[in-house]
Parts: C-alpha cells; sequence; structure tokens
C-alpha cells in the first residue's frame, strides 16, 4: 500500500475511534442504568413519595415538579426569548451601539456557568425579593440559564427566512408589523420549537442552580408554584449519597425516568425538524 | 440639467410623438439621485413615465437602474443606508413628501422580483396575502380567482388552491407573484427583471402576459435582455455608468429614454448605439 492511501485509512481509523468513543461509553452507560434500573421502574417510583424505605419510595414530588418546572419554562423563556430574538433581528438598527452592546451581551451570558445563575438566583430572587426556596424561583432561575440559547437559537431562525419574503411582502403594502407576524414568524417557528426545546431540556438535566437556590432534597408532598420543591436530578443526586445499596438501584431507575422524558423532548425537536425542513 | 460637479449633461428630449402625446405621464421624475452611504448609485434621472404603457429600463450591470425601479414603490426605504434625492412625482404628488406613508405607496405600486419569490403557503394564500394585510376580505376567493385568471395561471393550479406554492414551476411561481401583485389592485407594476431566472417558454408567456397586462395597468421593467425591451416595451430607458476620473468611482447616469423603436434604431446618443448594437455592455 502507498503511503498516501495509509495515511488515508489511518485517517479514516481515527475518525471511527472518535464515534466509537462517544457511542460505546454511552451505550455502556444506558445499559448500566437500564440493567440496575430497570427493577424500580414501577408503579412505586410514579406514585410514591420518597421513604426510607427503598421498597416503598417513590420519586412521585420530583417527577411532578420537573413537569412544572418543564412547563413554567416554555411560558417564561418563549415569549421572552422569541420577543428579543425579533426586536434583535427585523428592528434593531445595528449601527446604534446599545443594540451592539446587547447582542455582545447575549452572547456571553450564554457562557455563564450555571452555578453562577444559581448565586444570583439565591441572592436576588429567593433572598432579594423575598421569593424563598419556591419552586417558581427554580422555574425563574432556569428561564435565565437557557433564556440566551432560546434567543439564539430563535435569531438564527428569524435570520434563516429568505428576505426575498420580507421583500414580497412588504411590496404588497404590509406594514412592518404584518411582515413580522404573518410572514417572518410562521416561517421560523420550526426552529424556534427545536432550539427551545433543546434549551429545555438542557434545563430540566441541570441541578447545580437549583441546590444553590436551595431545592430542598427531600419532599414527601406534591409540589406547589409557591412551596419548597424538588426536581429529579435533586433526587437522583440524594438516593445516590445514602450508604443502602438499593437507593443507588432506586437512583438508576430514576435515572431511567429523566432520560425518557429528555430523550421524548429531543426526539419532539428532531421531528419537528424535519417534518418542517424548507428549501426555499 | 447640470450635475453636481457643474458639467453640463445631456438633455433628455421628452417623448414627442404622437400617441404619447396624449397620454397621462404617471410618474414624473425630476434631477433624481440615490446614494448608497457615501456612494452614489445614480444621479441626475429624469423622466416621465406613462400611463397604460409598458416602460423599459436596459443597460449593463451596475448602471443603476434596478435602484432606480425601487424607487417608485419605496423600496430603498428598506436599504438603511440608502437616501434618495429629487422628486419622483407619481399623479402630481411627491412620493417622498414627509406626509407619504411608504405603506401607502407599495399597495398602489406592486413589484415583481428577478427571483420568483412566492412565499412559503398555499397558492391560494399566496395571492390573498396581500389582500388580507389590506383589509380587502370581501369576496377573497373571487379576487384570489380573479387574480390568478389575470395573470393567466388559473387554468394550471385551480385543482391545486390548497397546495404548497413552492410545488409550482419557476415560470409558475413567477406568475403566481403577477397574480400576487394584481390582487390588491395596483395602479402600476414594477418588474426588476422578472424573467431572467425562467427559460425561453416561460419568458415568453410572461411576455405576453405583460401585453395583456398593460391595457389595465402601467407597467416599468428592469430588463438585462435588449431583445426583451424591444418586443415589450413602448418607451425604453438607457442607463449606463459613469466612471469617475479621480477614485474611479462608478455611477449610474440616464443616457437616453424615448420611443422604443427609435432607441433601437436611431438613437440620439453614440452610447446608446454602441450598447444596442452590442459593441458595448
Amino acid at each position: 500500500m502507498s503511503s498516501r492511501a495509509l495515511k488515508g485509512g489511518l485517517f479514516q481509523a481515527g475518525l471511527l475511534f472518535s464515534l466509537a468513543v462517544g457511542f460505546v461509553t454511552l451505550g455502556v452507560l444506558l445499559a448500566d442504568v437500564l440493567i440496575d434500573g430497570v427493577g424500580y421502574l414501577d408503579g412505586t417510583m410514579l406514585t410514591e413519595p420518597p421513604s426510607i424505605d427503598p421498597q416503598i419510595a417513590g420519586a412521585r414530588p420530583a417527577i411532578l415538579a420537573t413537569i412544572y418546572l418543564g412547563a413554567l419554562l416554555l411560558l417564561f423563556t418563549v415569549p421572552i426569548g422569541v420577543g428579543t430574538a425579533i426586536y434583535l433581528e427585523e428592528y434593531a438598527n445595528r449601527e446604534r451601539w446599545y443594540n451592539r452592546l446587547l447582542e455582545l451581551n447575549i452572547q456571553n451570558l450564554a457562557a455563564v456557568p450555571s452555578i453562577i445563575w444559581g448565586i444570583l438566583g439565591l441572592a436576588f430572587l429567593v433572598r432579594g425579593i423575598g421569593l424563598g426556596r419556591v419552586l417558581l424561583a427554580g422555574a425563574l432561575i432556569l428561564t435565565l440559564l437557557v433564556l440566551p440559547t432560546v434567543i439564539i437559537a430563535a435569531r438564527e431562525a428569524i435570520r434563516s427566512v429568505p428576505d426575498s419574503i420580507r421583500q414580497g411582502a412588504y411590496a404588497l403594502g404590509a406594514t412592518q408589523w404584518q411582515v413580522v407576524s404573518r410572514q417572518v414568524l410562521p416561517a421560523a417557528i420550526p426552529g424556534i420549537a427545536t432550539g427551545s426545546i433543546l434549551a429545555l431540556s438542557r434545563a430540566l438535566g441541570e441541578t447545580a442552580p437549583l441546590i444553590m437556590i436551595g431545592a430542598v432534597t427531600y419532599i414527601a408532598f406534591d409540589p406547589t408554584i409557591l412551596g419548597p420543591f424538588t426536581a429529579l436530578p435533586i433526587q437522583i443526586y440524594q438516593w445516590v449519597s445514602l450508604p443502602q445499596p438499593e437507593f443507588k438501584l432506586l437512583a438508576a431507575g430514576a435515572i431511567l425516568i429523566l432520560l425518557a422524558i429528555l430523550l421524548t423532548m429531543n426526539a419532539l425537536a428532531i421531528w419537528l425538524r424535519n417534518r418542517y425542513r424548507r428549501t426555499w | 440639467m447640470t450635475t453636481i460637479d457643474g458639467t453640463r449633461l445631456i438633455e433628455i428630449e421628452t417623448p414627442p410623438e404622437e400617441d404619447f402625446d396624449r397620454r397621462e405621464a404617471i410618474f414624473r421624475v425630476h434631477d433624481l439621485a440615490v446614494a448608497y452611504g457615501d456612494a452614489v448609485a445614480l444621479k441626475d434621472v429624469r423622466l416621465d413615465v406613462y400611463k397604460n404603457s409598458i416602460t423599459a429600463f436596459i443597460g449593463p450591470s451596475g448602471c443603476g437602474k434596478s435602484t432606480f425601479i425601487r424607487c417608485f414603490n419605496r423600496m430603498n426605504d428598506l436599504i438603511p443606508s440608502a437616501r434618495v434625492s429629487g422628486d419622483v412625482l407619481y399623479h402630481g404628488k411627491d412620493l417622498y413628501a414627509s406626509d407619504v406613508d411608504p405603506v401607502e405607496v407599495r399597495r398602489r405600486i406592486g413589484m415583481v422580483f428577478q427571483k420568483p419569490n412566492p412565499f412559503p403557503k398555499s397558492i391560494f394564500d399566496n395571492v390573498a396575502f396581500g389582500p388580507r394585510v389590506l383589509g380587502m376580505d370581501k369576496d377573497l376567493s373571487g379576487r384570489v380567482e380573479r387574480a390568478l385568471h389575470n395573470a393567466a395561471l388559473w387554468d394550471e393550479v385551480k385543482d391545486r388552491l390548497k397546495e404548497s406554492a413552492l410545488g409550482l414551476s419557476g415560470g409558475q411561481q413567477q406568475r403566481l407573484c403577477i397574480a400576487r401583485a394584481l390582487a390588491v389592485e395596483p395602479d402600476v407594476i414594477l418588474m426588476d427583471e422578472p424573467a431572467s431566472a425562467l427559460d425561453p417558454i416561460s419568458t415568453t408567456r410572461i411576455e405576453d402576459l405583460m401585453h395583456e397586462l398593460k391595457r389595465d395597468y402601467t407597467i416599468v421593467i428592469v430588463t438585462h435582455n435588449m431583445q426583451q425591451a424591444a418586443r415589450v416595451a413602448d418607451m425604453t430607458a438607457f442607463f449606463s455608468v459613469e466612471v469617475s476620473p479621480e477614485g474611479g468611482r462608478r455611477t449610474g447616469i440616464l443616457v437616453e429614454y424615448d420611443k422604443t423603436s427609435k432607441i433601437f434604431t436611431t438613437p440620439a446618443d453614440k452610447r446608446t448605439e454602441d450598447y444596442v448594437t452590442g459593441r458595448f455592455g
């Protein structure tokens, strides 16, 4: 074999190896969790609160809280994120310094570690305005955490609507609001939905900021928006840290539930993207 | 007429001949100039556009003809750096007066673009978009049907009005864009190289359509294709590029404006003659 062909072959082997590292690791993890946790994936897990007895312990409050958090997140992030994206893409004059500052700021905020957001939440939401260690505070802090990501995804989607569509609508006598609301936004919705769902699923897996603002690890009753709460990642963390081996298996079961929620959401995002994929 | 730096430009003869004398000028353009930032794209344009006629703008790339046609419906307003000076009178009223709303201008002066740009919606919704945003909701389906008829597209799409417009061929898409413009009952239709992205058969259809439409509308067309101007236009304006000696800045100028037959047979200006005989551009 010539050395050129050898180099090509080596390169390809290297690529396959990189691919394998990701896949095998993920596969082993999944298999391990599945073997451990599948036995605990029963009605008890879904319907019962946690308990010191692993046989009757469930994750109902944590699962419910995670669902509440997700719903509140959607409610908060999508309108604010899409609104900001529309302003930046369609209305803001880039020649103005404050608009450029705003853009730079959003890009930087997207890179802020989640624990920092947690500290902000503790200082500002929980103590500052006296919201307390409640589910709403958790939802708000997760909102701040993923808002930059949602804004960036929505801007990307809005920007991908070709200018010829805007021009065609303007040429018919549409106002700017009509162009944005009837042409640009509908055309951008698949991209916005995909980005928002992916951001949401990231937020639901977050643990650090919730621990920071004081999500409680042991909650035996259903959460309310203005009450103390826990979330699936925190419940998992708590079970894993307990000494009895049964709780490790219970944690594996809860991991499976969290994974199922997140993978369903990601699948929905992929389905949306493919369903509405458009060639202009 | 003098330019900014004081040199005299050619006087543009107003079309003298019989039938145009009686025609009403829809647009009167005086000393128009367009600049993008500091760069002057077009200057010293002066011409009249006549009712129920087809007026063609021809010229080499960069001569400002597309910039010019966008002055008639204030599409240049959408480019933040664009500045228009001079007068564009529409039925005697200055389109650029401070009390004129560009949105109102565009509902009367429709536009068809170079590349067909149907909205990613159904065929029906494409045509209905203009009437809907302008509140012309009465008998919407009748309005859509008439517009499609007038754009010679009805027979091809009447059974698939609910299907996506993106599934139409390029020529059909362009006629859909014409139907879309017609649906809001404009006074003038501006066409910016409407056939340059189409095959010869579709081009012929668009040209036939223009002949039909000029009975009811005034049409202004920018074209790269001299034969097309010669085939469809009543009046033709030839634009060229003036390169400034210092800095080499390129500015579009109007060289000659006259009846199409005159422009293509006995042009008054040497530059026009060179262009239409294919010696330049």
